[in-house]
């Protein structure tokens, strides 16, 4: 193996095709009129891919793909936590995804709730909180994360007569609205998106068209095998040099251009999008799903009196007011930029939301490293 | 977590609309009501937190399963990728063993 060779180290299936797509891209970025380029997605998942198959050797130096807010528990914003926390220590049982356990509130995570003597349980699905609710005669609160993709599988129980100690506590969120925020930054450079093909599974590629002709930026939406994403680059950056932007879906084999309509049937039926913050990026109008009346019966916020302000007396420590996630969500920073990463931020301590979950960017470069050192290596190389 | 995971039909139960759907070789019961496609034996859905959010042809299948067949290959417990595919996987209860001289749905 020649270790010069960032392609003999990546573990390509198709490492013909792999090297015909990096030369697309290096021909793409220089006939673009300027440089960098700078594109983002805004998915846990694409980042893993990218960082576990180390493609950022791979992309031509004057390409930068920034993760944006794909993390969905990451910008799960501390009031939505302090809920979860005041009703776990107001003796309420919570059941959650585990990634949520360990997602600093005010003063305290469920994690730490737990430590102290709180019910909290870690569950994969809704399902299984619903299970719950069946075994015990205990209220059971599902503190519902994730996007859209995710929100459908709570809308759907919902619809499914659950029983009557089974309630959400919603922080779902949804992902169209909050690129038009990012785009919107006066500090963005992006010049494109690159979607996130199983929430495009749900919503359709046709969700990112007024997106496209409101800001003038294009959308292409990609799988998750490392091809996948190479070929989704290729199309965006075609779409960025053609300066007529559009959607288009490099990922036909799941999404189309409806989306799966049944599945938004569900979703719109059960939740309505609200204006709320998300952590360290903005308010973002229409981006929480809440439950809507119809469903106030298993709305925890509804069915409870919540009451945080307990956790708010409070001064954050220094570390937190250190960290960077908001930038680094925003795609303005990269977690190489945070003086806490790696140091006193780690996976076993972590200091801010995007170290906790398996989508956080900071978590997902620590483990795999986001810029590997094999793009030094070719350059010695050649 | 928004990473849904491929896996075959085995047998569909209409009434309950609950497909048993192997991943690689653990067999788990998947619900169908998110599906907008009906589901087939020999079928493959996309799971996601224990629902299948689509269906995949099978001629399909073979390119979204190369991602999944890798990452389960290297069965790293401490990789991220790995471990979300486990999860979603998880989400989905175990399938109940078909009684014996049931009807085979899937002929």
């Amino acid at each position: 193996m020649n270790p010069s060779d960032p392609f003999a180290q990546m573990k390509f299936r198709d490492p013909a095709r792999a090297r015909g797509l990096r030369d697309a891209l290096e021909r793409l970025v220089r006939d673009a009129d300027h440089a960098p380029v700078s594109v983002m997605h805004v998915c846990g998942s694409h980042e893993q891919a990218i960082a576990k198959f180390g493609l950022r050797a791979a992309f031509p130096e004057e390409l930068q793909v920034i993760m944006g807010p794909g993390c969905p528990v990451c910008v799960t914003d501390v009031p939505e936590v302090d809920e979860a926390v005041a009703l776990a220590k107001q003796g309420v049982r919570i059941a959650s995804y585990g990634d949520m356990l360990r997602v600093p509130g005010t003063s305290q995570s469920l994690a730490d709730a737990k430590a102290e003597g709180a019910n909290v349980d870690v569950v994969y699905s809704v399902t299984q909180a619903v299970e719950l609710a069946r075994e015990h005669d205990e209220e059971i609160v599902f503190f519902a994360s994730g996007f859209e993709t995710t929100a459908v599988a709570t809308a759907a129980i919902l619809l499914d007569d659950p029983p009557d100690n089974f309630s959400v506590l919603s922080a779902h969120k949804y992902i169209p609205p909050v690129m038009e925020i990012v785009a919107e930054m006066p500090e963005t450079k992006i010049e494109g998106f690159l979607a996130a093909g199983h929430a495009a599974t749900i919503t359709g590629s046709a969700v990112f068209e007024k997106f496209v002709e409101r800001h003038g930026l294009p959308v292409v939406i990609a799988g998750f095998e490392p091809l996948d994403v190479m070929a989704g680059l290729v199309k965006l950056l075609e779409v960025i040099n053609s300066g007529e932007p559009r959607v288009e879906n490099a990922f036909p084999r799941c999404v189309t251009r409806e989306g799966n309509v049944h599945a938004q049937k569900l979703l719109w039926r059960v939740f309505r999008p609200t204006g709320g913050r998300w952590r360290g990026i903005a308010h973002v109008p229409n981006g929480n799903l809440r439950l809507r009346d119809e469903f106030a019966k298993y709305d925890t916020r509804k069915r409870f009196t919540i009451d945080a302000s307990a956790l708010w007396s409070y001064a954050p420590p220094k570390l937190v007011q250190q960290c960077q996630c908001g930038d680094i969500m925003a795609g303005i920073a990269s977690p190489s930029d945070c003086q806490l990463f790696g140091k006193e931020c780690t996976p076993d301590k972590p200091v801010g939301a995007c170290m906790v979950s398996a989508e956080g960017t900071c978590r997902i470069w620590h483990q795999y490293g986001g810029r590997p050192d094999l793009r030094s290596m070719r350059r010695g190389a050649a | 977590m928004c990473l849904g995971v491929p896996g075959k039909v085995i047998e569909v139960d209409r009434e309950m609309q609950i497909a048993t759907v192997d991943f690689w070789g653990v067999q788990k019961q998947v619900r169908l009501e998110v599906c907008d496609a009906p589901v087939d034996p020999g079928d493959y859905i996309l799971n996601h937190v224990g629902f299948a959010i689509r269906r995949i042809p099978p001629e399909e299948a073979a390119e979204t399963l190369a991602l999944y067949d890798e990452l389960l290959r290297l069965a790293d417990e401490q990789d991220l990728m790995t471990a979300d595919v486990r999860a979603e996987i998880d989400a989905a209860p175990d399938a109940r063993p078909a009684p014996r001289g049931a009807p085979d749905e899937s002929k």
